[in-house]
């Protein structure tokens, strides 16, 4: 009896815990594939219920209403540009300072050490905070997305713990080749780096492709400026704040009669195309960013 | 400082430093231009952008109009911070955010470590790899998608929740879950959960990865089975890493979140729904109270930096390393 059930046991646990695995891929792709399936499905029809995993009208129209120029392809064009430059600039200046940091005779190590990590356990607070970009004019202003952001103390913690695992003796022999700091910092530093900055490039440009505070606090009344989770917000409030959910339909379904397109399957539309470049991206770099988080955490 | 190297000093001064045994900070510093012109552009970006708003504390202390000059505010001392804590709006505020963040703080370790010990016991590298990489796809998604799909699928209409459990018969009709202020917290509790187990679960996993398997092979000696291992070898292994997490998480007891109590509520469910964050917003940004709304912020800033001190202090009794 007590042989038997050892070695069924291992059976047993390993095929639960299988269907527990299983059971979480599910939970967690799930609502991902339905918002697809509704994304491709056509709007008039997605009111009726019942899509689950696959389109039962087939239309392209929803990803077309989204980029057909106007406000949502123009706040798809900020949101790109936002990310990008944003990352780059954010990226060369915190690894900057990272490296000048990591540099054991830099007499004002310590000093700019404290004076940016301690940046990481308060905050003035938002109001004060809101008055500083208002004077700073940053309100509707496309610079409010780039500047406040660019130096996280966290990003270059992690950085600077990287550059200090790198061996001392690179950075010598380029000193006695004559190479100044900034020199070793752009043509030494930064190549032998590429690991930790990927880490931190995801992290910085998921950040900001993902931001909608910003927009809704300091640039919500220019159109222009205004980004694709931004507008996904909107909408999302809106059928939200319509609270009984048969108005909603009601609403939706006189507009739905001439139209494909509803505001569930624009939405559907947009949340695919405001996740699909993550999406797409992260697999690759997770290599990188479990290592990263490794670094910051277990340390040995 | 000994293995200071010479290289990186300025040329005119080689020929001065060597009648002078140390050399003075000054001199050292001045030696040190670039590394200086690489980095204090950035730090004065810090001072401007994390430090100087402080300044803006003072508003606390004052009935502050926005058409005066500094000068002329009217001064009121703690006025503002005693109405804080005798307006019942504050106080009914203030347990909101400590039961959420409460919540998402137990869930959010319980949920992780489970998670991270029953990965590790599947033994097929492709399957185990697969889920460990769709486990993380949540957490790269904006609050505003997560909230989208959590309301669409608690929706009353066509939600899946709704669905699934009206197929297993376990309830009669549809539960419009969002409006009742009770299952708020769970809610975003468990949004919580469905946005980081798969990540929060990473560095519990780094940790049982670096248990020696010489542990368990003594286990496996000893006669331990499977469930014995997991609660004598690896739950001890990753004991410490938990414990330095948690005394870390205290110090973000008042950071229950924002976005998904701002993008979740609705005026049902408000008493239940509404952070200090959230608070703040209203009181300063939409209704022009500053004052309040700063001392709000103060409030909040000062506990924070307190418990991430005390919790600092505790972690170095624990004899592990400190966050700062």
């Amino acid at each position: 009896m007590k042989k038997k059930s050892l070695q069924l046991e291992p059976i047993v646990f390993n095929t639960f815990n299988a269907i527990f695995m299983i059971v979480i891929a599910v939970v967690t792709l799930y609502p991902f594939l339905n918002t697809l399936a509704v994304s491709l499905n056509a709007g008039n029809d997605t009111i009726r219920g019942g899509i689950y995993l696959w389109p039962r009208v087939w239309t392209e129209q929803n990803y077309r209403a989204v980029f057909a120029g106007g406000t949502i392809f123009n706040a798809f064009l900020i949101s790109v540009a936002r990310t990008v430059i944003a990352t780059v600039l954010s990226l060369f200046l915190t690894s900057m300072l990272a490296y000048t940091i990591s540099r054991k005779e830099y007499v004002l190590r310590k000093p700019i050490t404290i004076i940016v990590v301690l940046t990481m356990y308060f905050s003035a607070g938002l109001i004060p905070y809101y008055f500083l970009i208002r004077d700073l004019h940053l309100l509707n202003n496309f610079l409010v997305y780039i500047i406040p952001g660019l130096v996280s103390a966290f990003n270059m913690i992690v950085i600077r713990t990287y550059i200090q695992t790198l061996p001392e003796g690179l950075i010598e022999s380029a000193k006695i080749d004559g190479a100044g700091d900034f020199r070793t910092f752009i043509s030494i530093i930064l190549p032998l780096c590429q690991p930790v900055l990927a880490t931190v490039a995801l992290f910085i440009a998921v950040g900001q492709w993902n931001s909608w505070f910003d927009t809704f606090l300091f640039a919500s009344s220019k159109q222009s400026l205004s980004t694709l989770q931004f507008e996904l917000m909107k909408l999302l409030s809106s059928s939200m704040n319509t609270n009984s959910s048969a108005s909603m339909a009601n609403g939706a379904d006189l507009n739905a009669v001439q139209n494909m397109v509803t505001p569930v399957s624009i939405r559907a539309a947009i949340t695919i195309v405001a996740s699909l470049p993550i999406l797409i991206v992260y697999p690759f770099l997770q290599k990188y960013f479990v290592h990263g988080l490794q670094l910051g955490s277990v340390k040995e | 400082m000994t293995d200071y190297p010479k290289s990186i000093r300025a040329k005119g001064e080689k020929a001065r430093s060597l009648n002078v045994p140390k050399e003075s900070l000054w001199r050292r510093l001045m030696g040190q231009k670039q590394l200086m012109w690489m980095s204090l552009p950035i730090v004065l970006y810090v001072l401007v952008f994390s430090y100087y708003p402080i300044w803006g504390w003072t508003m606390a202390f004052q009935n502050y109009k926005p058409a005066r000059d500094f000068m002329d505010q009217e001064w009121v001392g703690f006025k503002h911070f005693q109405f804080l804590f005798t307006d019942p709006t504050f106080l009914n505020v203030l347990r909101n955010t400590l039961a959420m963040s409460l919540i998402n703080m137990v869930l959010g370790f319980a949920t992780a470590i489970v998670f991270a010990i029953l990965l590790n016991e599947v033994k097929t590298r492709l399957f185990k790899r697969t889920i460990q990489t769709i486990s993380y796809l949540p957490h790269f998604l904006s609050w505003i998608i997560v909230t989208g799909i959590v309301a669409s699928s608690l929706s009353v209409d066509d939600g899946i929740v709704n669905v699934v459990l009206m197929k297993l018969g376990l309830i009669s009709q549809p539960i419009m879950w969002l409006s009742i202020p009770e299952y708020f917290w769970g809610i975003v509790g468990a949004s919580h959960v469905w946005k980081e187990v798969g990540w929060n679960a990473i560095i519990y996993l780094a940790a049982i990865t670096s248990i020696d398997p010489s542990l368990y092979e003594a286990a496996e000696i000893d006669g331990a089975n499977r469930y014995q291992k997991m609660l004598y070898v690896t739950l001890p292994g990753i004991k410490s890493i938990v414990i330095i997490l948690m005394i870390m998480n205290i110090g973000w007891i008042l950071e229950a979140g924002f976005e998904v109590q701002y993008l979740l509520g609705n005026g049902v469910v408000v008493d239940w729904s509404q952070t200090i964050d959230i608070f703040v917003l209203k009181y300063g940004l939409q209704i022009g109270n500053y004052s309040l709304a700063t001392a709000a912020g103060i409030f909040k800033t000062i506990v924070s930096i307190t418990l991430i001190f005390a919790a600092n202090t505790i972690a170095k009794r624990f004899g592990d390393e400190r966050l700062i």
